[in-house]
């Protein structure tokens, strides 16, 4: 295994298609987000409001369990937890992407949806939509590899900060919603000089304004209004962000950095037709293979590939297009990227490590063919 | 069919349950989605902020219509947050179509006279053919049908109390349904107890397409009976306006305060009669949404202009994207992927035809959100940028 940082060769790199294969293959990918769009409808805004209820019934009963003493607790930091994850994943992440902006209710709309975390739906759209979705795994423009604090890829200069690379996640998963909500402060950029404090400026009204809300509502008002019990349910409300935090962090590092998932420079990206984009997705992106309270507990990001070919469509269609989507890839010759939960955490985990060191493998893609490379030797 | 068609309403109990829920304490528990979210779950019909009524009876005002489309008069019963209408308002009406997820909101004239904070209004809304709406509300809402309503708006109004001197004389002009928001004004003054024997006069005229045409007749035939110093003239079929006629009715017109709403046609003409060379301020206009030029068939030359309404700038179609077309002129529209995942640069699009070129799909609705990175015109279109 060589340890080689110049980029692939773009044939490498997208597996040998030729240009007009890409063309083709984003045609079909083209297809299938139609027929998804012709046939939205009821199903998926009855599908939606389902999950919205059950969510707010949790987030009730878990307020409400507080005020039983001992026995209600864990009861209490369950449904709040089951209550913020679907807020955040199912919901949140879903509706602000716009994808069920078609609805036409305010109450699901992209531009008036905010979440329950600390991080203001508006800051994250720009970061998220924009930055990470159109510039996905492009090494120096999406600033989700690594999040700007950690080494996730051969092309990330090693210095002696990233020896503290598994901390660094482990703390990004503790506190991943503040994670989340510095994250458009953009600090690395920053300390490198590429942007000024002073851009910060606009941002930090809003997001105070968040964290004042948030915080307000968890950790004084809710825990106030149980009396004595106030510190018992302080203690839960932390539990169940740190539950939230915790899962959410897992199964955002398994859709971008499970071993196989390939990076991309800024030169490799350049001029690039649509088909590119959406074959960058797809190499970029890893899914999770589980059962569908799996899937519904993760929002359906558990299909981050079917999420990146069509982001603004409802994620309770991925399962349906990920079948497709596969067999598209079978035909290509295209890797797709899945495996059980536990395997992509593992993989992710050993990138982690991995990384915290110099070096790490060259990112050359397997080229189909006779000579081609194995898959093995990116699993490795 | 509801159990609840009453709010937490008026009484006491009811203020303090309202002023609870209103309160920055029900705020701060309710963050980030607000109070509504969690009380709809219990009752549609309870809200803090939001505005939803219950249709409470649907009057078929028309039944002889023949050919025309028909009209219908809904009864509602908002929920306690509605805060009244002065007379000549509009309100926004979302329904969720059947068969359809998508919730379509458009904007109706109040029929009723002024109403205060909470209390029942009606709308009187004509089926045209194109508007799903419009249909759906008069042919298929029933009582106990879920409205999502806005507050009332508008400047469209009676501007003065029936009590202020300074008003010697009224005039309403009318044609087809734009006797509506005028006939909330007119039932306005009758039940504050207008007198027109103080000399001061009210004179409505209104034109509509057939006898069997006209909406409220029954009523207008009793106000003009009545000897009330309001004088109805009802004028149908050929019989168009004239300002000769006008003059007639009411000879100093022109310094006269006047109401005026109907179809394009009637404004004109009514415009011609009043503005001598600027526009007079006596005349007070509602308009109804301007027609907007048909769509290219797909594949046909584009033809139409962009006004971008907020900048007050316009460009001739092209076929290239609205945000390239507003680039253009110097417009600097926030933007994001330039390729319709983002939504950054979602805008609305209040009337006319757009395309999107992805998918080739047209759209005439009207305040439609677009992203306009990936939606070009397809014929004359507004947008709000």
């Amino acid at each position: 295994m060589s340890i080689d940082t110049t980029a692939a060769p773009a044939d490498e790199k997208y597996h040998g298609l030729t240009a007009e294969e890409i063309e083709r293959l984003g045609t079909e990918l083209d297809a299938l987000r139609q027929r998804v769009i012709a046939d939205l409808g009821e199903a998926d805004a009855a599908y939606l409001r389902k999950v919205v209820k059950t969510q707010r019934s949790m987030e009730v009963a878990g307020r409400a369990l507080f005020y039983l003493p001992v026995i209600g607790w864990l009861p209490a930091v369950a449904c709040l937890s089951v209550s913020k994850i679907l807020d955040n994943m199912e919901i949140g992440h879903n509706v602000m992407h716009g994808q069920y902006d078609f609805l036409g209710d305010p109450a699901f709309n992209s531009r008036m949806f905010d979440w329950d975390t600390v991080c203001p739906g508006e800051q994250w759209k720009y970061s998220h939509n924009y930055i990470h979705h159109t510039f996905t795994n492009i090494v120096g423009k999406d600033r989700d590899v690594g999040y700007g604090i950690l080494r996730m890829d051969p092309e990330q200069k090693w210095h002696p900060y990233y020896l503290g690379n598994p901390l660094y996640a482990f703390l990004l998963m503790t506190f991943f919603e503040w994670g989340v909500a510095l994250h458009d402060l953009e600090v690395e950029n920053i300390v490198s000089g590429q942007r000024k404090l002073a851009d910060n400026k606009p941002l930090y009204p809003g997001l105070l304004r968040k964290i004042r809300r948030q915080a307000l509502k968890d950790y004084v008002l809710f825990p106030a209004l149980t009396g004595p019990l106030f510190p018992l349910t302080f203690a839960g409300n932390v539990a169940a962000n740190l539950v939230r935090n915790v899962w959410a962090f897992n199964i955002i590092f398994c859709g971008h950095f499970p071993a196989g998932v390939a990076s991309f420079s800024e030169e490799e990206t350049e001029n690039e037709t649509r088909g590119h984009w959406y074959l960058r997705q797809m190499l970029g992106s890893a899914n999770i293979k589980g059962s569908r309270l799996l899937h519904l507990m993760s929002g359906n990001l558990s299909h981050q590939i079917e999420h990146h070919l069509f982001p603004d469509l409802p994620a309770r269609r991925y399962p349906e297009l990920a079948v497709e989507v596969q067999e598209i890839c079978e035909r290509y010759g295209l890797p797709y990227n899945t495996g059980r939960l536990h395997q992509q955490l593992w993989s992710v985990f050993k990138k982690i490590c991995r990384y915290s060191l110099p070096g790490g493998e060259a990112r050359v893609a397997p080229v189909r063919g006779p000579d081609a490379v194995t898959d093995d030797s990116l699993a490795a | 069919m509801s159990a609840l068609i009453s709010p937490p309403g008026p009484g006491r109990a009811g203020h303090v349950v309202q002023r609870l829920l209103r309160s920055r304490l029900a705020a701060a528990l309710a963050t980030p989605h607000g109070v509504d979210r969690y009380l709809e779950r219990f009752n549609p019909m309870w809200a803090a902020h939001e505005v939803r009524a219950r249709v409470v009876s649907v009057h078929h005002e028309t039944p002889d219509a023949g050919g025309n489309a028909p009209v219908a008069t809904l009864t509602l019963q908002p929920t306690s947050t509605w805060r009244g209408h002065r007379a000549g308002q509009h309100v926004l009406v979302g329904v969720e179509l059947p068969g359809s997820a998508k919730r379509h909101t458009r904007a109706f004239s109040i029929s009723s006279a002024a109403s205060a904070p909470g209390e029942q209004f009606t709308l009187t809304i004509r089926a045209h053919d194109e508007g799903q709406v419009s249909s759906y509300l008069v042919r298929e809402a029933q009582p106990g049908t879920l409205l999502h309503l806005s507050q009332a708006q508008g400047e469209f109004t009676l501007v003065e109390s029936p009590a202020t001197p300074t008003i010697s004389r009224l005039l309403f002009i009318t044609g087809g349904s734009g006797i509506t928001p005028a006939m909330s004004m007119l039932r306005t003054l009758l039940r504050d107890g207008y007198d027109g024997h103080a000399g001061r006069r009210v004179t409505f005229l209104h034109f509509a397409r057939s006898p069997e045409d006209q909406i409220f007749a029954t009523e207008l035939a009793e106000i003009a009976a009545a000897d009330n110093g309001v004088d109805v003239h009802l004028r149908h079929g050929d019989q168009l306006f004239s300002e000769f006629e006008l003059r007639r009715l009411v000879p100093d017109y022109r310094d006269t305060d006047t109401w005026l709403c109907g179809p394009p046609g009637l404004v004109e003409l009514v415009k011609a009669a009043y503005d001598d060379g600027e526009p007079n301020p006596r005349l007070r206009m509602e308009f109804f949404k301007p027609a907007v030029a048909r769509a290219a068939q797909p594949g046909e030359q584009v033809e139409g202009e962009i006004a971008f309404t907020r900048s007050g700038a316009t460009v001739a179609a092209s076929g290239a994207s609205l945000l390239e077309q507003a680039e253009e002129i110097g417009l600097q529209p926030e933007f994001g992927c330039r390729m319709g995942i983002c939504f950054s640069c979602t805008r609305t699009k209040t009337a006319g035809t757009v395309r999107n070129i992805l998918t080739g799909e047209e759209s005439s609705l009207p305040d439609e959100e677009i992203r306009i990175c990936v939606t070009a015109a397809a014929g004359d279109c507004h947008i709000d940028l």
